[in-house]
């Protein structure tokens, strides 16, 4: 398995040189959302409104942490469930989104998407987010702090672990890995 | 008679909603451990280590093993010769479970109404299900239960025609649908019979069962086994990448059914498995 260290904000080169099942680790800065912030940005687009962020070259999570014990920079921080998430992904790429973070798989729609603008999908292990919590080293709410666990946040992450689920050639690690150790006929 | 207050029953709650978030359900380490020198493929292998590290940290450090700190399940096993004092028993359960959110840093992950969705901001009420038993005992089992792997759960009435093939086909069909976004390796809960309201609870009841622990009955311990190897052939393997292990589990509960009926269920739960007990 090849292991590639990547820091944000990403260039067209690097995401084109992700491969489905590669292992990368991601430095810099990255922002986390889910449902409810995605409706606001789309609902920001729609009237022309400014995001809380540039989205271009960026990545975006998809996170509800729990609450930090005091002293601490985040809680538990795991991805959350990205199909949710399907609706709202093309008009964030058209604004220069590269990648985005979560579990699961995506919609064949998210997949074109991903190769019609040239970004990515990054697997982070669903249950590991005590783990992941010791790989960010900041965390700031830029946005919707009314949100709550659900606010948008700008954290620095330091080899911040995914595995690449959808490159910018369509492929998809959940349609390959499935067709390679099955069984039994699909 | 045997009299419990309802502050034994609070506290004890409280204490246990913490416990099971850092804690992962006993033997699930080493049940993780096994299937990593089973395991083929490199990404599952890889997820597998991941999770071993997470669930030592979050051990360590007292960090939830997983955000998704869930809805509260409580199954409730009352002795009829046990009477609760100073309270409701559902209030109890309830203040134990908004105390441990709270005083755990635990998120708060329930709302009040479907379509309001305003959060009760303490993770309450929990799922709260009572059985009365003999005896003068009150046993209380706690799930903290994730949206990821409920998200993706069935219930079908088939038909007695549909027979064992029809059920087993549901089942497997079901976790080819949906089993990649549960957070695999799995835990399967399958309940088969009863009525439409019943078979629901008894799939949630299987995943409450101890790891590896059969069915009583020989016929359905071996449609458990049958059901595990025929999962783990579909090669989903951990977080769907594709590998040898999807299912770490498969349980079955049954119950008695309609001469027309053939309901079944099939509840997921995810390797990060938080379940602990009560016994006052
Ligand atoms: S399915 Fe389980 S492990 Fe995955 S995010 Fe939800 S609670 Fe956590």
């Amino acid at each position: 398995m090849r292991i590639i260290k990547i820091t944000t904000p990403l260039n067209d080169d690097v995401v084109k040189s992700l491969r489905v099942g590669d292992k990368v680790e991601i430095n810099g800065v990255i922002y986390t959302a889910r449902d409810a912030a995605h409706k606001r940005f789309i609902d920001a687009i729609n009237k022309g409104e400014k995001l809380p962020f540039d989205p271009k070259g960026q990545i975006i999570y998809y996170v509800g942490p729990t609450p930090p014990r005091p002293g601490m920079i985040i809680g538990s921080a795991g991805p959350t469930s990205s199909y949710r998430m399907d609706v709202f992904l093309e008009p964030l790429l058209k604004l220069g989104l590269k990648g985005t973070i979560g579990k699961g798989y995506r919609s064949q729609a998210a997949i074109d998407a991903m190769v019609k603008y040239g970004a990515v999908y990054f697997v982070a292990v669903g249950g590991a987010g005590a783990l992941i919590s010791k790989r960010i080293k900041k965390a700031e709410i830029i946005a919707y702090e009314d949100l709550g666990t659900e606010a948008v946040n700008k954290l620095e992450v330091e080899s911040f672990p995914v595995i690449v689920a959808n490159d910018t050639l369509g492929n998809d690690i959940f349609k390959l890995g499935v067709q390679r150790y099955s069984r039994v006929k699909y | 008679m045997r009299i419990i207050n309802v502050k034994d029953i609070e506290e004890a709650v409280s204490k246990v909603c913490m416990e099971i978030n850092y804690n992962l359900r006993e033997g699930m380490e080493k049940i993780i451990e096994e299937v990593l020198q089973k395991e083929e493929s490199e990404s599952g292998k890889e997820v597998l280590r991941q999770i071993l590290e997470n669930i030592a940290i979050a051990r360590d450090e007292k960090i939830p093993a997983c955000q998704d700190t869930g809805v509260c399940i409580a199954y409730v096993e009352l002795g009829q010769d046990v009477r609760i004092e100073g309270g409701f028993l559902y209030d109890a359960i309830n203040k134990g479970v908004a105390n441990g959110y709270v005083k755990g840093y635990l998120r708060k992950s329930v709302v009040r109404d479907p379509f309001n969705r305003i959060n009760t901001k303490d993770n309450t009420p929990a799922m709260i299900h009572v059985e009365l038993i003999p005896g003068d005992k009150l046993r209380i089992k706690l799930m903290a239960k994730g949206a990821g792997s409920e998200n993706m759960c069935k219930l079908a009435m088939l038909t007695p025609a549909d027979g064992l093939e029809g059920v087993k086909r549901f089942v497997i069909d079901t976790v080819k649908e949906g089993g990649i976004n549960a957070c695999p390796p799995l835990i399967i809960g399958v309940g088969i019979g009863g009525t439409f309201d019943m078979v629901g609870w008894l799939a949630k009841k299987a995943l409450f069962r101890g790891m590896n622990v059969r069915n009583k009955d020989e016929f359905y311990a071996k449609l458990e086994l049958e059901l595990i190897k025929e999962i783990n052939d579909l090669g989903i393997g951990p977080m769907g990448f594709g590998g040898r292990v999807t299912a770490l589990d498969v349980r079955i509960e049954v119950a008695p059914c309609h001469i027309a009926s053939l309901p079944v269920a099939v509840n997921f739960e995810c390797h990060a498995h938080r379940v602990g007990e009560i016994i006052l």
